[in-house]
C-alpha cells in the first residue's frame, strides 16, 4: 500500500449536494489509469477533492497516497505530498510570469533557504517547452493569461513535467487541443511514464487513450465507478455510448 | 519639559526582534523636549539646534497656523481624531552631530542601522547616505567627488545656516505653511531630514540615500526635505523608514518640496514599511521648470493610516510630472494616497500610476487632482489607477478630481478593481505554494508591471516586504 493511491469509500459533497458516493479506487504506483464518464457525474469534482479544495466537504473516507492520508490537509501540503492535479480550467495568474511560477513552486519544494540553481533551472525549463514545442517566448507570459485553451493544457503539462509528483490527475487534458497538440502533449506525459509516477486520466474521449494508453479504464456514473476494465473498454464506450451503463445498472 | 541635559547615558539593552525594523534600543536621549505642543517646546527645539532667529518666528507663526487649521476630517478619516498631540513628544536626540565615519556613530544607532542592512548598501550602490534616528541624523556622508563638483547634502539646520542663499529661497515656497493642518505643523517642529542641492549642469549618477527611523514611543517625527536641481542637473533620492511595533500610536509628518530648475530632473523614491501604529501624514510637492522632470515613486506599505499625495506644479514650458505609486493596506490599515498634478504652462504633461492593494479589513483609497486651466494648450495627462482586493472585507475607493478646461488638452483615465479569487489561490496552493506565498506572488505580479520602473535594489527591498507582509496576514 505504501507504493499506490488508494481511495476507499469517499464520501464528499459541495453546499447539501452529495457528489461522490463511496468512491473507491486504487492506483498502483507504475500505472495510468483513465476515468471515463458523462457529464456532471463528480470526474472533477474527485479531482479536487483528493487535491483539498477548500468548497468541498468530505464525510467519510481516505484517499491515502503511499500511505499518507490526503484527506484534511491544505492544498499546498497534498501538492508538496506528490500530488498534481493538471486542471480542467486553469487559472490565470495575472503578472506572474511562467518561469517565475514554476521557480516559485520548485523554491517551495526546497528546504528554506537552500539555494536556487537558476541556470539548470532555465535549461531544463527550455529542455521541456522543446520537448512540448512551446514557444521560448512563453516563458514570459503571465500563466495562462490570454492563453488559447490548448496553450493552457500545454502550459499545465509543462508544470507537471517540471515538478515531477508521485501521482497526477490529468482532468480533461485532451479537450482544447488540436490534434498535433494532443500527440505532442501525450508525448510528454508518456515520457514520465515509468516505475515511479501513477497516472489518473480524466477523459470523455477514446483518441487521447489511443496516444496514453491506460492500464485500466474506469467508468464513473453518480459519484463512484461502475465498470473497470482494460484499455479495450474505452473502444467499448466510444462505440456504444454511456446507455448499456444504465441499463447494466438498472438491472443489477 | 525637560531642561538641555548634557549628560548622557549608555545603556545597551534589546527588545522584541520579530521582523527587520520591528526592534527597539533603550532610550537615552541628551535632548528631549518632553511630551505635547507649545510655543515654549518650538523655542526649545529653536534653540537646541542654534537657529536663526526669522527661523524661530517662522516656526511659532507655523504653530500659529497649526492651531489655528481643523482636521481634515470633513473629507478624509476621522481616525485622524485619534491623534492626541497633547501626548506626543516633539523632540528627541542624542544630542550628537552626523558623523561622518560609521565607527563614529553610538553603537547603540549604529547597531539598529546595522540591522536595518545600512551603511552594507552604501558601499554597494549609493552615492551618499544619511540616517535619522528619531529627531535628528546620526551619519551622514557622500562620495568625494560630489562634495567636489559642489552638490550639497545635509540637514535642514546646517543647510539654512551656512547656505542661506541656495536654501533660504525655496523653504516653505513649495509647500507653503497653510497647505494643510499637518504641513503646518511640521513647520513649527522639524528636526532633520535632508536639504540637497545639484549644481547646474551635475548629474549625480547613484542615488542619494536617506534612512528614517523611529525609536522611541509615543513620538513625532517631523522631518524636512527641500531638494533643489539646478538648471539641467539630475539626481535620485530614495527614502527608506521603519519603526519598531509600538503599542501607542506614533506620529510621523513631513513636508518635502523639490525643485527642478530649467531641464533638471529628480527622481524621488519612498519606500516605507511603518508598523501598525504610525500615523503616517506627509505632504510632498515639487515644482517643475521648464523642460524639467519631477517623478515621485511612492511605496506605501505598513503604517496605521497614511495620506500622501504628492504632488507636481508643472510651472514652466514643456515640464513633466510623473507619480508612480504603490500602496498596500493590511489588516486594519487605510492607505488613503493619491497624487496632484497641477499644469501651469503650456505643453506640459503628466502621469499618474496608482496601485493598490486591499488585505483583510485593510482599505485603500485613491484621491487624485488633475487641473488644466483652459488658458493653455497642448497639456496632457494620463491617470491609471487599479486596485486589487484580496478579500471581501477590504475596501477600496477612488476618488479622481481631474479639472480639464480647453479645447487642445487631453486626458486619459483608467480605473479598474480586480479580486484574488479563492479558485486562483487554490491553483498556486496546488502548485506547493502556502497560502500566504500564494498571496504575495498575486501581490507582486499585481504591481509588476510599476516595480520594473524602479531601480533593482529597491525593487527587491519591495518584493521582500511584501512577502513579509502577505506572510503575516494568513493564520
Ligand atoms: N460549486 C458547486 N455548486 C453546486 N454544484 C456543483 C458545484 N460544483 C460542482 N457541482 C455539481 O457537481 C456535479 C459534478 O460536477 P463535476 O464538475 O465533478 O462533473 P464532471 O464529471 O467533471 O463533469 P464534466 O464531464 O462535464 O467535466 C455537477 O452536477 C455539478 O453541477
Ligand atoms: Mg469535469
Amino acid at each position: 500500500m505504501s507504493d499506490s493511491f488508494v481511495i476507499k469509500n469517499l464520501n464528499a459533497s459541495i453546499g447539501d449536494r452529495e457528489i461522490l458516493k463511496d468512491f473507491s479506487l486504487t492506483i498502483p504506483k507504475g500505472e495510468v489509469h483513465a476515468i471515463m464518464g458523462p457529464n456532471g457525474t463528480g470526474k472533477s469534482t474527485l479531482a479536487k477533492v483528493l487535491a483539498g479544495h477548500p468548497d468541498y466537504a468530505v464525510q467519510s473516507g481516505e484517499a491515502l497516497l503511499d500511505g499518507q492520508e490526503l484527506l484534511g490537509l491544505e492544498p499546498d501540503v497534498i501538492a508538496r505530498a506528490g500530488l498534481f492535479l493538471a486542471f480542467q480550467y486553469p487559472s490565470e495568474i495575472p503578472g506572474v510570469t511562467i518561469a517565475n511560477f514554476i521557480r516559485a513552486a520548485i523554491v517551495a519544494r526546497q528546504a528554506k533557504g537552500a539555494p536556487f540553481d537558476a541556470k539548470a533551472y532555465y535549461a531544463e525549463l527550455y529542455a521541456k517547452m522543446d520537448a512540448l514545442k512551446m514557444d521560448r517566448t512563453f516563458t514570459a507570459r503571465f500563466v495562462n493569461e490570454g492563453f488559447s485553451g490548448g496553450e493552457k493544457k500545454r502550459c499545465e503539462i509543462l508544470q507537471l513535467m517540471m515538478l515531477k509528483p508521485k501521482y497526477a490527475v490529468l482532468d480533461e487534458t485532451d479537450s482544447g487541443l488540436d490534434i498535433d497538440a494532443l500527440r505532442i502533449v501525450s508525448e510528454g506525459v508518456n515520457r514520465m511514464r515509468g516505475p515511479e509516477t501513477g497516472f489518473l486520466v480524466i477523459t470523455h474521449y477514446q483518441r487521447l487513450l489511443e496516444y496514453i494508453v491506460p492500464d485500466r479504464v474506469h467508468i464513473m456514473w453518480d459519484g463512484r465507478i461502475v465498470h473497470s476494465g482494460g484499455k479495450e473498454l474505452a473502444l467499448e464506450l466510444e462505440a456504444k455510448g454511456y446507455d448499456w451503463v444504465k441499463t447494466e445498472l438498472a438491472s443489477a | 519639559m525637560a531642561e538641555i541635559d548634557e549628560s548622557q547615558t549608555q545603556r545597551e539593552a534589546i527588545e522584541v526582534d520579530r521582523s527587520k525594523g520591528d526592534f527597539k534600543y533603550e532610550e537615552n536621549y541628551a535632548f528631549d523636549a518632553g511630551v505635547g505642543l507649545s510655543p515654549s517646546v518650538v523655542d526649545y527645539i529653536s534653540k537646541v539646534k542654534g537657529e536663526e532667529p526669522w527661523i524661530l518666528e517662522f516656526r511659532q507663526k507655523a504653530l500659529k497656523t497649526f492651531e489655528s487649521l481643523p482636521m481634515p476630517t470633513h473629507w478624509a478619516t476621522t481616525d485622524l481624531e485619534n491623534i492626541h498631540f497633547d501626548k506626543i513628544r516633539y523632540y528627541l536626540s542624542k544630542g550628537q552631530k552626523p558623523v561622518r565615519t560609521w565607527e563614529e556613530v553610538p553603537d547603540d544607532v549604529k547597531a539598529t542601522f546595522e540591522r536595518l542592512g545600512i551603511p552594507e548598501s552604501e558601499r554597494k550602490f549609493l552615492a551618499g547616505v544619511e540616517a535619522q534616528f528619531d529627531s535628528e541624523a546620526v551619519y551622514s556622508r557622500m562620495k568625494e567627488e560630489l562634495e567636489k563638483q559642489g552638490v550639497l547634502f545635509c540637514g535642514p539646520t546646517d543647510g539654512l545656516r551656512d547656505h542661506p542663499e541656495i536654501f533660504r529661497r525655496w523653504f516653505g515656497k513649495v509647500i507653503p505653511v497653510g497647505d494643510n493642518k499637518f504641513a503646518a505643523l511640521n513647520s513649527a517642529v522639524f528636526s532633520g531630514g535632508s536639504f540637497i542641492y545639484i549644481p547646474k549642469g551635475v548629474k549625480v549618477a547613484q542615488p542619494l540615500q536617506a534612512y528614517f527611523r523611529i525609536n522611541a514611543e509615543n513620538f513625532g517625527q517631523f522631518e524636512r526635505t527641500l531638494i533643489i536641481a539646478d538648471e539641467g542637473a539630475e539626481v535620485t533620492y530614495m527614502e527608506g523608514c521603519t519603526a519598531p511595533k509600538f503599542e501607542t500610536a506614533t506620529l510621523h509628518s513631513a513636508v518635502v518640496e523639490l525643485v527642478a530648475l530649467k531641464g533638471a530632473k529628480i527622481q524621488y523614491i519612498t519606500v516605507q514599511n511603518w508598523s501598525a501604529n504610525v500615523f503616517n501624514l506627509v505632504t510632498k510637492r515639487g515644482v517643475a521648470e521648464e523642460g524639467a522632470e519631477v517623478r515621485w515613486i511612492d511605496c506605501n506599505i505598513g503604517s496605521r493610516l497614511t495620506m500622501k499625495y504628492p504632488g507636481v506644479v508643472l510651472r514652466g514650458k514643456g515640464a513633466r510630472g510623473e507619480v508612480l505609486s504603490i500602496a498596500l493596506a493590511n489588516d486594519g490599515q487605510h492607505q488613503d494616497t493619491g497624487a496632484k498634478m497641477i499644469h501651469a504652462a503650456d505643453d506640459t504633461t503628466s502621469n499618474i500610476i496608482a496601485k493598490s492593494i486591499s488585505v483583510g479589513t485593510g482599505r485603500s483609497t485613491y484621491r487624485g487632482l488633475v487641473h488644466i486651466p483652459k488658458t493653455l494648450k497642448n497639456c496632457r495627462n494620463n491617470t491609471e489607477c487599479d486596485a486589487l482586493l484580496i478579500n471581501e472585507h477590504s475596501r477600496t475607493d477612488t476618488y479622481p478630481a481631474i479639472s480639464v478646461r480647453g479645447q487642445k488638452n487631453s486626458v486619459q483615465h483608467e480605473a479598474s478593481v480586480s479580486k484574488v479569487s479563492a479558485e486562483q489561490i487554490f491553483y498556486m496552493m496546488q502548485r506547493g505554494l502556502s497560502e500566504g506565498e500564494a498571496m504575495s506572488l498575486a501581490v507582486n505580479g499585481f504591481v509588476n508591471d510599476l516595480v520594473k520602473e524602479f531601480p533593482m535594489e529597491y525593487s527587491v527591498e519591495l518584493k521582500r516586504l511584501i512577502e513579509l507582509q502577505m506572510e503575516g496576514s494568513v493564520g
